[in-house]
């Protein structure tokens, strides 16, 4: 039996006198691989940086594990995998010494083991003494994508993760996502690509006006629908 | 244990991103050594009135190239994403700001090896074994709390602006102590406060206030 892995509940955030996310609810079982779909401003990467432990709510809860993401931000840190649509990465550092930084961080065992698996998986093993700055823009994402996987996270957070992959590095993101939920592990995503949010996910979630406007399985909706109920949610 | 391994490793990779760019570096001590030449010129340099001179002249240069460096350290950091990267991970705020300072001393201590000898050889003046614990503290209580608010200003638009509007008034007495104790390696005053007494409270106050802020400070 699948146990709720992540639950929102009334959260409230806002940026000074505007409130971008107005009591946003959501349930996420273990191992499900969850879209996120919504218009720019709709508060997206404001839910997932809540959710990383970036910024803290202005009202109601996350539980992430039963681990509430205020008090135990530094235990959930541990939990959570994050992939930005922008891959910030240490320009200065060559592409395994971004790995081995980050592993430090995250006190993994065996680091440059780990390290180098995951930039074979990810095809930048031949680069791995190369500087971070001379990727481009997909090799860089891809690098990203890695150090979010080094320390084995329950839970991946990706804003816009296919932002700049070529259609390589898409279905690799594809089968590193359904490896992900196949080992367990639950996966929560933001794209404006409808079909890579039908490919990806098993559940569609609308976020409107700050608000949830609907959640549901991936194989009950049809493409038009969803397109329909984004470009309603963009208006 | 896994503190102080997650201090050094914020410490490495920061000196390793600096000796590739040398982009903090080489600013800060050009900087520092331009304000002791335009001082040299700048001002009458007699005997007399030496050790009231090259002691301010030492610390103004010491103290805006401080500046200068620990307006990039964090904001660099910051500007590009990476802060919020560093922040993602299960580290101790207080380890990334001890990370930070130790950086910043680091920084600021080789821009003052290079400066020393030429503050000597432009004003004349010796340089001796006692100097060396007046400019440690002087330069730890600056690098405390530009650290702390360079994280501050680094929030903000204005964060050049807003950093030294910040940082000077706080490091007055601090600065006025490292001034006062310089001098006296000079020419020694009778019934002189006990500056350097003063240096390290300034230094345990504020590195202690400092640290535990800091978390407060970084957080969105």
């Amino acid at each position: 039996m699948s146990h709720l892995y992540l639950e929102i509940t009334k959260l409230k955030k806002n940026y000074g006198l505007k409130p971008v996310l107005r009591g946003v609810n959501l349930a996420i079982e273990q191992g499900q691989r969850v879209a996120l779909l919504g218009a720019n401003g709709a508060g997206k990467t404001t839910l997932l940086r809540i959710l990383a432990g970036l910024a803290e709510p202005d009202g109601g809860q996350v539980c992430i594990d039963g681990l509430d993401s205020v008090h135990d931000a530094q235990q959930i840190r541990r939990l959570v995998g994050f992939v930005a649509h922008q891959p910030y990465l240490y320009d200065d550092l060559t592409v395994m010494e971004n790995l081995l930084f980050f592993g430090r961080m995250y006190v993994v065992k065996q680091r440059k083991e780990r390290a180098m698996m995951l930039l074979e998986r990810v095809g930048l093993l031949k680069r791995a003494h190369e500087r971070a700055s001379v990727l481009s823009r997909g090799q860089a994402q891809r690098l990203a994508l890695a150090r979010a996987l080094l320390h084995s996270p329950r839970l991946l957070l990706l804003d816009e993760p296919d932002t700049g992959l070529d259609e390589e590095g898409i279905a690799l993101l594809e089968a590193i996502l359904n490896e992900h939920a196949g080992d367990g592990g639950t996966v929560l995503f933001t794209t404006h690509q409808l079909e890579h949010a039908l490919q990806w996910s098993d559940h569609i979630a609308l976020l409107s006006g700050g608000r949830m406007a609907s959640m549901r399985e991936t194989r009950d909706v049809e493409a038009g629908s969803v397109r329909q109920a984004y470009q309603e949610a963009l208006r | 244990m896994i503190f102080f391994e997650q201090t050094l490793a914020i410490l490495w990779k920061d000196i390793r991103c600096e000796l590739r760019s040398k982009q903090t570096w080489m600013g800060m001590g050009m900087f520092a050594l331009l304000v002791l030449v335009i001082f040299n010129f700048a001002f009458d340099l007699r005997v007399d009135n030496k050790a009231a001179i090259a002691p301010g002249a030492l610390w103004v240069a010491f103290v805006f190239a401080s500046l200068l460096g620990l307006g990039r350290t964090i904001t660099a950091e910051r500007e590009k994403g990476l802060m919020d990267r560093l922040l993602l991970c299960p580290v101790d705020r207080k380890a990334i700001y001890l990370a930070k300072l130790l950086g910043n001393l680091l920084f600021i201590g080789v821009v003052e090896v290079v400066a020393l000898p030429v503050f000597a050889g432009l004003f004349d003046v010796p340089l001796f074994g006692a100097l060396l614990p007046i400019v440690l503290l002087g330069t730890l209580g600056v690098a405390a709390i530009g650290t702390l608010f360079s994280a501050m200003a680094a929030a903000t638009q204005a964060r050049e602006l807003l950093l030294p509007v910040l940082v000077f008034p706080l490091i007055v007495p601090v600065v006025i102590s490292a001034v006062r104790a310089t001098g006296d390696l000079m020419v020694a005053a009778p019934n002189q406060p006990p500056w350097l007494g003063l240096m390290v409270a300034f230094d345990v106050i504020f590195l202690s206030a400092s640290m535990l802020t800091f978390e407060f400070v970084i957080k969105e």
